[in-house]
């Protein structure tokens, strides 16, 4: 059975989203006067794609040496045993070595916080980085474990049956984060 | 869609989707291979056994190292040091073995059908690690996965499969699988080794090696099973190298300067193959081996996820 949603509001239009970036770029500049590498793992899918445009703000705003990597953690998910249907995997890609690095963990909307616990896992399988911070588009409420993100685009709190959907052009061929009701079906 | 299904038992029931699924899952399960830390908790809490009535190497420690890297428990037990010397039967052993709650069992067994005859009264998964002379299902995908890293379609690719054809259980399976990918197969051997039997697969014969060799663009050497010569289907091993052992001025004097070569292991040096060919820049030997761990990690992961969710039906 297929999930329907139906639009509820929109959270952030294409120029809010823009917007937004910026000053989530900004907001990371400020908060890292004296960092020279950073590398910026975006969780797919859609935190890839925000972490690239996150990278190609900081590449023109500072001189830092930034590295982009993709983390797919479906390998790492602690909830394979309760949801379907069963998970595409994909390919995880870091750049190269993290150890010793600054790691910027970009996502679009967190939510449980089991995630982002994953990537965290990932990580940490893959090396020793210096710090790890987060970045996320949307915070929403419903945390299961004790995770906040660093640097938060827009906070929002949601009703009953209401989901998050973000939309890139990338993928979706629009910039848009709406609120969505779910018509039917679990979430 | 996708992969749903209990065992995998063969080459011949998959489907052109289910072969990609495991293809594609087994080419991101590499990645983990090289990473620093060579493992994911995927399977955490998940127990194999790995029952070889067989002897193997390969195969064996392939598989236990897919488990390993997926973080499963997994035990193996082998015919020389199991109740199968006391007599037990194939089936009392392997319900017994399910009994201490294992969920997938690899099996390897001479008798051909024996893991087919296992996954119809077990509950647990089960893995055909090779079944006499008819199937080898994950050599055969691992194959491929080797062969679709280094060409870009397997539409018109042309494949000779070389050597003790009869014999050998790598390639029906494997004939099965390239067919169903759209590959041009011909077959080369002594008519000893050659059953008639597989012309219905739709593969080309070839007795000579000098004619077979080519426009290849790929030579699947077969081992010969050096061990079985006494039932006479050679008149002499030297008479076979004389004519089908792939040496290295054969393959420079009829092959393409692009073939690859590839074997399943373990190589006779000096009887199938030149020992230096199989080092040689043509060769895909080591490639496939490193093939072989991510594709059964690959097949681990989809039949127990299958079974984490239950069946879609």
């Amino acid at each position: 059975m297929n999930i329907q949603f139906k639009d509820k509001r929109i959270l952030l239009d294409k120029m809010e989203m823009q917007r937004t970036i910026e000053r989530l770029s900004s907001e990371i500049i400020k908060d890292n006067p004296d960092i020279e590498v950073l590398c910026i793992m975006g969780i797919r899918k859609r935190g890839d794609i925000l972490a690239k445009r996150l990278a190609n703000i900081l590449k023109k705003t500072t001189s830092w040496e930034i590295e982009v990597g993709v983390l797919d953690i479906t390998l790492y998910r602690d909830d394979l045993t309760i949801y379907g249907p069963k998970p595409i995997i994909g390919s995880t890609y870091f750049p190269s070595s993290i150890d010793g690095k600054e790691v910027l963990l970009v996502d679009d909307v967190i939510y449980t916080g089991r995630t982002i616990r994953s990537a965290l896992d990932e990580i940490m399988d893959y090396g020793r980085p210096l710090r790890i911070k987060l970045a996320v588009l949307v915070n929403r409420g419903g945390r299961e474990l004790p995770i906040l993100p660093d640097y938060t685009g827009i906070s929002v709190e949601l009703g009953e049956k209401e989901e998050i959907q973000v939309l890139l052009k990338e993928t979706d061929k629009e910039d848009m984060v709406k609120v969505v009701e779910v018509k039917n079906g679990i979430r | 869609m996708g992969l749903d299904r209990k065992d995998l038992l063969g080459i011949q029931d998959l489907s052109i989707d289910e072969i990609e699924e495991i293809l594609t899952t087994a080419e991101h399960m590499e990645e983990i291979l090289t990473r620093p830390i060579k493992k994911a908790p995927t399977l955490r809490g998940i127990t194999v056994a790995n029952l070889f009535f067989e002897p193997s190497t390969r195969t064996l420690n392939s598989f236990t190292l897919a488990e390993k890297r997926l973080s499963a428990d997994s035990i193996n037990l082998s015919a020389a040091s199991s109740s199968v010397l006391k007599g037990e039967t194939l089936l009392d052993t392997a319900k017994n073995i399910q009994a201490m709650e294992v969920d997938v069992m690899v099996v390897r067994h001479s008798m051909p059908g024996s893991p087919h005859f296992l996954a119809k009264r077990l509950k647990a998964s089960v893995i055909n690690a090779g079944d006499g002379c008819h199937e080898h299902p994950t050599q055969a995908l691992l194959d491929i996965m080797t062969i679709k890293k280094n060409f870009p379609s397997f539409k018109d690719l042309k494949i000779a499969i070389i050597g003790d054809i009869k014999h050998s259980r790598v390639s029906r399976s494997l004939i099965l699988g390239l067919k169903k990918m759209g590959a041009k197969i011909t077959l080369c051997a002594p008519p000893t080794l050659l059953p008639l039997w597989l012309e219905p697969f739709g593969v080309e014969f070839e007795y000579s090696l000098e004619k077979t060799l080519p426009g290849k663009d790929i030579l699947y050497i077969l081992r010969i099973q050096k061990e079985r010569q006494e039932e006479s289907f050679l008149p002499s091993l030297r008479e076979y190298i004389k004519n089908y052992s792939l040496t290295y001025e054969k393959l420079r004097k009829f092959a393409s300067k692009e073939v690859l070569i590839m074997h399943p292991g373990p190589i006779n040096r000096g009887i199938e193959i030149e020992s230096r060919i199989a080092d040689s820049e043509y060769s895909l030997v080591l490639n496939q081996v490193t093939s072989g761990v991510a594709v059964r990690m690959s097949i681990l992961y989809l039949l127990t996820q299958r079974k984490l969710y239950g069946s879609k039906d």
